[in-house]
């Protein structure tokens, strides 16, 4: 048939020879920004960090370091601030322990599933909070509700502590189980949320800062 | 029960093996639709089976088994046209029947250890043995790997027929298609520390697969159903095919960029995402009219007399086009801007575009081959909808939309509360979800997920009696 045509547009081989001109070039182009994405997107080094360079994915040692999520005019949404040094359960961790530590951290999150409740960056399930910027969290922070709940005085004790006893500390009927996670899983875990914190995710949650802004004020988002 | 689907008037062993595949994919849809209600259930009664069966393990199940009785129902349906394409026996077929087998034990395990076993402590061995924690992917390790050598036995099988026999268009874009979407798998088959690496590569395997090649694959069924339901002409409805293959990769590889606005990347996906994924309905336009036009226009083109061959798989075919467009295309596109989706991300909307987009374009066209192969496995000639097969596509497909339409509802109250209003934290989130109009539309959801049941025990109840009620009415 396909020698006959009068029309280009009613030729098969014309059609599959487009087809395949679109595919390896999209392809090619598909694999030509993934090697620039992974470029940005590799962690940061602790010297990165000491120094003040931006990494869109800061080395696991931004665990040392305080996180802020504010409005940047320049960039028109939120960014990740790092800040001064803090200690993270009452110490300075080196490159190995941090590093160590968000493998387990990471490694903990997949092995008890978090992702078929919560939404980590936005991907998983909806039925619990997204993680993204949990860290940050207004209700974790002194003065918040969840440091009172558990008699902690520090997010990440306050965060191990519920980890571990999730359901000892509901807040809501929908409640998260307990699954098993050790007092070291949960220090890891709680790296890996601070660490993903500190993740430039373009703005992503949007207007969660501003919340964290009423509740320093002295206000409450709750109405 | 299912082995009352009879085989036995096939004599082709490629279709037998067909058909097996088939049988576990419903087996598998109906685990898929009762772990869905449980999670549903428990969206709005949070302390049923709980800590005993939690929503994690429920909806894991429920996406996992989804994934998997597509694939079956895939590999089915590539058993059941290769030899008609090719013209060719299955090369291997002994090794086809123990790939069946081995993956079918092995998909057993995988869902026992998930059912009771759930979660492991946070080392490796958890990732390589019980589950790996990432949506959609979480088959342990040892299963990937498994997964793999079984899939390289079916592609050795397609490809080494295909080699041999007749080359027509169709399976030429399936063959093609195929090894892309196998090779797609190894993307997420490795662990690391880095969020934003884990997702940027979990996206090539889920997006590359349900906006890429299981689209394409979708394409090269409907071309196949529509030469042997209507008796479509081939050259129309194979230009058509490449036409799909260049729109659909050409839109749906790029399309990419809308899973990279939020995770750690650049801000040019902003750009790329946005373009490419508002492009991705059109192959879907495209489709829809391609398969009614030839419904109207082909049918019987082939000089024999018009007439649908296959009443209740055409009906699927056609809810499929339509499907497709709305639940992909439609439902997709209202939060594919990263304008619109630095709210909607992640949502209930996120939910109810899911629910339509796997229904509309993949369980359709599926369960439109499952008839097909029951057709074929008792030699009917003509094989009419029976009251069963109309009320269980007006069920499913009536309780499918209106889980949709629940959910966006949801998604909308979500999405203004919870992200626009209150700024997306925990209490935000809580919030939102406790607001009577959400709570409504999850009854809703969950009221039309047990007519979707319904339609799904008439469904399958329609399965296994089409076949020996046609044989008999026709001799």
């Amino acid at each position: 048939m396909a020698n006959e045509n009068v029309s280009v547009w009613t030729s098969i081989p014309f059609w599959r020879r487009s087809a395949a001109w679109v595919t390896g070039f999209a392809s090619i182009l598909l694999i030509w920004l993934t090697f620039d994405t992974l470029g940005q997107i590799s962690m940061g080094t602790d010297s990165d960090l000491k120094n003040g360079v931006t990494k869109r994915v800061p080395a696991p040692t931004v665990i040392n370091y305080h996180i802020d999520y504010k409005m940047s005019q320049k960039r028109g949404h939120e960014v990740p601030v790092i800040g001064k040094k803090e200690p993270f359960f009452g110490k300075e961790w080196s490159p190995k322990e941090a590093r160590e530590l968000l493998h387990l951290g990471k490694l903990t999150s997949q092995a008890k599933n978090c992702m078929n409740c919560h939404t980590l960056l936005g991907n998983g399930a909806y039925y619990a909070p997204d993680l993204t910027k949990a860290w940050l969290d207004p209700a974790w922070q002194k003065g918040g509700a969840m440091q009172g709940f558990t008699g902690k005085n520090t997010t990440e004790e306050a965060m191990a502590e519920f980890l571990q006893h999730p359901s000892k500390y509901a807040t809501h009927a929908r409640m998260m189980p307990n699954l098993g996670i050790t007092a070291k899983e949960a220090k890891g875990l709680v790296a890996f949320l601070k660490h993903m914190s500190s993740i430039d995710t373009n703005g992503f949650p949007r207007n969660f800062s501003k919340t964290v802004d009423q509740f320093k004020a002295g206000g409450t988002n709750a109405h | 029960m299912l082995t009352s689907i009879k085989t036995n008037s096939l004599t082709n062993e490629g279709q037998k093996l067909g058909m097996m595949y088939i049988r576990v994919a419903i087996v598998l849809f109906g685990a898929q639709l009762l772990m869905g209600l449980i999670a549903a259930i428990q969206f709005i009664v949070p302390g049923f089976l709980f800590e005993i069966f939690d929503f994690s393990v429920a909806r894991m199940v429920h996406i996992n088994a989804l994934v998997v009785w597509m694939l079956y129902a895939m590999i089915g349906s590539v058993y059941l046209m290769l030899t008609d394409e090719t013209e060719h026996n299955v090369v291997a077929i002994g090794l086809g029947k123990l790939a069946f087998w081995v993956l079918t034990a092995a998909v057993t395990v995988v869902v026992l250890v998930y059912i009771f076993i759930q979660v492991g402590a946070g080392s490796e061995s958890t990732i390589w043995f019980i589950n790996e924690g990432r949506e959609y992917l979480e088959a342990p390790r040892w299963a990937d790997i498994g997964i793999v050598v079984v899939v390289l036995i079916f592609y050795w099988n397609v490809f080494a027929t295909y080699m041999k026999g007749k080359k027509t268009g169709i399976m030429t874009v399936m063959v093609a298609n195929l090894m892309a979407l196998a090779g797609l798998y190894l993307a997420g088959m490795f662990f690391t520390d880095n969020i934003s690496i884990d997702q940027y590569w979990w996206w090539w395997v889920i997006h590359l697969w349900v906006e890429a090649t299981w689209e394409v694959f979708v394409g090269t069924l409907a071309a196949y159903a529509l030469v042997k339901i209507i008796d479509a002409k081939r050259e129309i409805v194979e230009m058509w095919l490449w036409i799909e293959v260049l729109m659909l990769f050409g839109s749906g590889i790029l399309g990419l960029g809308h899973h990279y606005f939020w995770i750690g990347t650049p801000e040019y996906w902003w750009e790329i995402g946005a373009l490419f994924s508002s492009l991705e309905p059109v192959p879907l336009v495209a489709m829809f009219v391609h398969v009614l036009y030839d419904w109207g226009k082909e049918q019987g083109a082939n000089g024999t007399k018009p007439a649908i061959k296959n009443g209740p798989a055409m009906a699927w075919l056609v809810t499929n086009a339509f499907g497709n467009f709305l639940g992909a295309g439609i439902w997709g596109f209202f939060h594919t801007l990263p304008q619109v989706n630095i709210y909607t991300h992640g949502s209930q909307f996120t939910a109810a575009h899911g629910h339509l987009a796997f229904f509309g374009a993949y369980a359709t066209i599926l369960i439109g081959m499952m008839y097909y192969g029951i057709q074929r496995a008792y030699g009917v000639e003509r094989m009419r909808a029976t009251f069963k097969s109309k009320m269980a596509i007006f069920l499913i497909t009536f309780g499918v939309l209106g889980m949709t339409v629940a959910l966006t509802i949801a998604g909308y109250e979500q999405v203004l509360v919870e992200r626009a209003e209150l700024g997306a934290n925990w209490n935000a989130f809580f919030t939102a979800q406790d607001l009577p109009w959400y709570i409504q539309a999850q009854i809703w959801r969950t009221i039309m997920g047990v007519v979707t049941f319904i339609g799904f025990i008439y469904l399958v109840w329609d399965l296994i009696t089409i076949g020996k009620e046609a044989k008999e009415a026709q001799v």
